[in-house]
């Protein structure tokens, strides 16, 4: 977008009395983290850990019992390049309040996945043997 | 007026720390500039539900995590997940969100002809991954392995479901945005609107990476 039409577009639109969301008008909208450079970017990268993760899990590469700490990783690595290239969750000035939402809501995603599994295991750990053929399956849980 | 207009200045969105102080410049959540540009509260606003959006996947996630073992003597993921099909699924739910993101370059270069193109583009991989997963419960279903079988497959059903009902969800408001950008223009509530659309789209993509990390490749494993 050149500078000129956003001048042409900011005094287009300046008086838009039914706009009831809340702030300052802000007409600049540049494209944040890039662009189309930017998308390419991350969708490279995506696209190369995916293609990794697919591949770790299939060929038998990676010692088997490694393979769920590999596939995770990955998965980590695809989330992150997601949230920087996709949804532009970046380090800049303007981009503070969202971090912080993401780090409180990485904390609640974590304390309920790995809170649920601990419970659970624990619970299913504490259970008194059932008659043959009812069993649960065994988790080998450490607790 | 924008910020580069008046200024002359393009600065670099990924710098870290403060701007320089003494320019005029756009509010930088340091409490410098006035309030922050209505993109950015909007954005805050919808960024809060998608988070809390993520956090009830996560409450699936658990369950999943919980039960993926409990098959009742009933098939495991082993035996029903196919990775080729997953594979696919992926590629959809990932060139989508690259083309829902150049949809949204385009509409920020008020280009109607290439939103339009990119969006149905979006929308068509979307209803592709749909398509591809409907087949996959359908034929699950068909042989006897629904969601009542065992706790394993209610966790999968529900887990992926959900996920496919946010797709769902996605296209109907991706249909909605295509008529309004085309019938109302580059108005700016419907450039903040169709901003929050990419959002959410993106979002459904990373839930997919943890999707089909978690549920499908572990799954399928030993």
């Amino acid at each position: 977008m050149t500078d000129q039409s956003s001048t042409d577009h900011s005094s287009q639109f300046e008086h838009d009395t039914g706009d009831v969301a809340p702030g300052e008008e802000d007409l600049s909208l540049h494209e944040p983290a890039g662009g189309t450079p930017g998308y390419l970017l991350g969708l490279g990268l995506a696209a190369l850990l995916t293609v990794a993760s697919f591949y770790f899990a299939t060929s038998g590469i990676v010692w088997q019992p490694a393979i769920p700490v590999v596939l995770i990783s990955l998965a980590i690595a695809q989330i992150g390049v997601h949230l920087v290239f996709f949804l532009h969750i970046t380090t800049g000035p303007d981009n503070t309040n969202n971090v912080l939402a993401l780090a409180f809501g990485v904390l609640i995603v974590g304390l309920v996945v790995i809170g649920s599994i601990w419970i659970m295991y624990n619970l299913d750990a504490r259970m008194m043997p059932m008659p043959a053929g009812a069993a649960p399956a065994t988790y080998g849980s450490p607790y | 007026m924008s910020e580069i207009a008046r200024t002359g200045l393009r600065e670099d969105p990924h710098a870290l720390g403060h701007r320089r102080h003494g320019h005029a410049h756009e509010s930088s959540g340091h409490g410098e500039g006035g309030p922050a540009s209505k993109r950015i509260v909007v954005a805050y606003g919808f960024w809060i539900f998608l988070l809390s959006d993520i956090v009830m996947f996560s409450a699936f996630f658990a369950a999943y995590a919980v039960l993926a073992k409990h098959t009742a003597g009933g098939p495991s993921g082993r035996e029903l997940f196919e990775t080729p099909r997953v594979a696919l699924e992926t590629a959809c739910l990932l060139a989508s969100s690259f083309t829902c993101g150049l949809g949204n370059v385009a509409s920020v270069q008020r280009n109607m002809v290439w939103t339009q193109v990119w969006l149905l583009i979006t929308g068509l991989l979307g209803a592709a991954f749909l398509a591809l997963e409907a087949q996959e419960f359908v034929q699950m279903v068909a042989d006897g392995n629904s969601p009542q079988r065992s706790a394993f497959l209610s966790a999968f059903f529900a887990v992926v479901g959900c996920h496919g009902l946010h797709v769902s969800g996605g296209l109907l408001w991706l249909g909605t945005m295509m008529a309004q950008i085309w019938v109302k223009g580059f108005r700016p509530d419907i450039m903040r609107r169709m901003f929050c659309f990419n959002l959410f789209w993106h979002a459904l993509d990373i839930i997919w990476v943890a999707l089909f990390t978690i549920v499908y490749l572990i799954g399928a494993g030993p």
